[in-house]
């Protein structure tokens, strides 16, 4: 599963999850709800870039 | 005090202070600010942080009192914004642009993003520990405290940790350490963490976590603003803890504007309600007031009424200004109710509400709106007001 980038540096890595704000280990990318924003600095998702 | 400023063995605070400035970004800095930078002397000569452009000369004539600046042999850098990094582009020019520059991963990104330059960043890892010369740095990662790039600079031989904009106060005076100045300086700690770092309270519990397991010696502490922070560091932690749990206090804002004074009746009928509970209260009119000194004030307050006149279907935009301003800092745990005067289509009332519900606070009732001129029964209702949003945080508080 990929791993996602935040502008600020915070990487999205689905095998961790974001257990802070309810989403499961081995939730990917692209099931994140729509309300999830980067736990660091609050960025929506369209400002992510996935990391090669 | 004249500087340099011997802080500890071979440890200056060459910084400058700012005593001009009245507006920084947007923050009211009515008693001006510091840009602080520190010199660390060994056989290794480093820079801890430099200053605003424009501050440089300053800072090197500072340094050239103890030691010729060129023999400054790196840099660190805790954070890459401007009032801390300006004047990197001079020293590097000054010392060779060769030497290292020590940073974080997204300081070297964000450094580039400013200068331009591909200047020998050496990458620290948060929590690894260089030795350079004769002294010795472990660097933290402090991300979104409150930049990407910010970290911080611990020394453990001499205990002094350098903590970049954390722990920092917007003050240019002649006094440099919590000693000399006492509980004067808590306010304008207190000023700096609801308009700078508020919003990522929940990474400082995180952070003042970290630290305690850690079980980091701190016997002095190093903000680039201000004072340093040397007889009490405990003091400005523990003051950190507290206002990023955000505890609410019995304590009440009224937060206002007003074309012709209708919604300004209203708002001194809220506040007059407010009191009868024997809640304190502060009515702040945001034409008077300026948006960071409201903000120091949500800081604490539990409950909050914020009234607007509706102006071509919107809110007023002074108010709109504030309430953009303190949404982006993320206040919690409040208890708030709308209110205005209007005079046809009244949309203030619904969107100050709808405010409320984006930033998770707890509304006491729709709100008040009342056509055009308030009359005695309208300001009972507004007075009204006033009791049930005291009653209800004197409730929330005895849970
Ligand atoms: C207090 C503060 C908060 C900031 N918050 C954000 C933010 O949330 N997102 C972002 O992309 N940039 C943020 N920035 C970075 C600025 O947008 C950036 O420094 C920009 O280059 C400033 O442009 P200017 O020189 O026109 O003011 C913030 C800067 C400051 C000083
Ligand atoms: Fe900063
Ligand atoms: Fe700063």
């Amino acid at each position: 599963m990929d791993k996602w980038e935040c502008p600020c540096g915070y990487v999205y890595d689905p095998e961790e999850g974001d257990m802070d704000n309810g989403i499961e280990p081995g939730t990917a990318w692209e099931d994140l709800p729509e309300s999830w924003v980067c736990p660091l600095c609050g960025a929506e998702q369209e400002y992510f870039e996935k990391v090669e | 005090m004249f500087r340099p400023v011997k802080i500890a063995e071979g440890i200056y605070s060459v910084g400058c202070r700012d005593w001009d400035i009245r507006d920084f970004h947007g923050y009211s800095t009515y008693e001006g600010t510091s840009y602080n930078a520190f010199l660390v002397q060994g056989e290794k000569n480093i820079l801890i942080d430099t200053v605003k452009s424009g501050f440089g000369e300053e800072m090197l004539a500072n340094i050239g009192r103890i030691m010729d600046p060129k023999k400054i042999d790196a840099v660190i850098s805790n954070h890459t914004e401007m009032d801390h990094s300006g004047t990197i582009p001079l020293v590097m020019h000054k010392i060779g642009e060769d030497k290292p520059l020590y940073c974080s991963k997204m300081g070297a990104k964000n450094l580039k993003s400013h200068y331009k330059k591909d200047y020998n960043y050496q990458v620290v890892e948060s929590g690894e520990t260089r030795t350079l010369g004769n002294r010795t740095f472990t660097f933290l990662e402090t991300r979104m405290l409150h930049w990407p790039d910010s970290m911080f600079t611990y020394m453990p031989d001499e205990k002094i940790l350098f903590s970049s904009d954390a722990f920092g106060q917007h003050y240019a005076g002649d006094k440099l350490f919590d000693d000399e100045i006492g509980e004067e300086i808590m306010p304008h700690a207190r000023k700096y963490y609801a308009n700078i770092l508020l919003h990522f309270s929940p990474r400082v519990q995180a952070l003042l976590a970290d630290v305690a397991k850690m079980n980091l010696d701190i016997r002095m502490i190093c903000p680039d603003h201000g004072i340093i922070w040397r007889k009490d560091p405990a003091k400005i932690i523990s003051a950190y803890d507290q206002w990023s749990r955000q505890e609410p206090a019995k304590k009440a804002l009224v937060i206002f504007d007003s074309m012709w004074e209708s919604t300004a009746k209203m708002a001194r009928a809220i506040t007059s309600g407010i009191e009868s509970e024997a809640v304190h209260v502060r009515l702040m009119n945001t034409r008077k007031w300026h948006r960071s000194d409201i903000m120091t004030e949500v800081l604490d307050a539990g409950a909050l009424a914020v009234g607007s006149p509706t102006l071509n279907n919107g809110i007023f935009p002074v108010v709109a200004d504030v309430m953009t301003y303190i949404k982006g800092l993320r206040p919690q745990n409040k208890i708030a109710a709308a209110f205005g005067s209007y005079g046809w289509s009244g949309e203030a009332v619904k969107i100050l509400n709808k405010e409320f519900e984006e930033m998770k606070w707890d509304m006491v009732s729709d709100g008040v709106k009342v056509l055009y001129v308030p009359d005695a029964s309208d300001l009972a209702r507004c007075f009204d007001l006033g009791v049930t949003l005291a009653k209800t945080l004197k409730e929330k508080l005895s849970e």
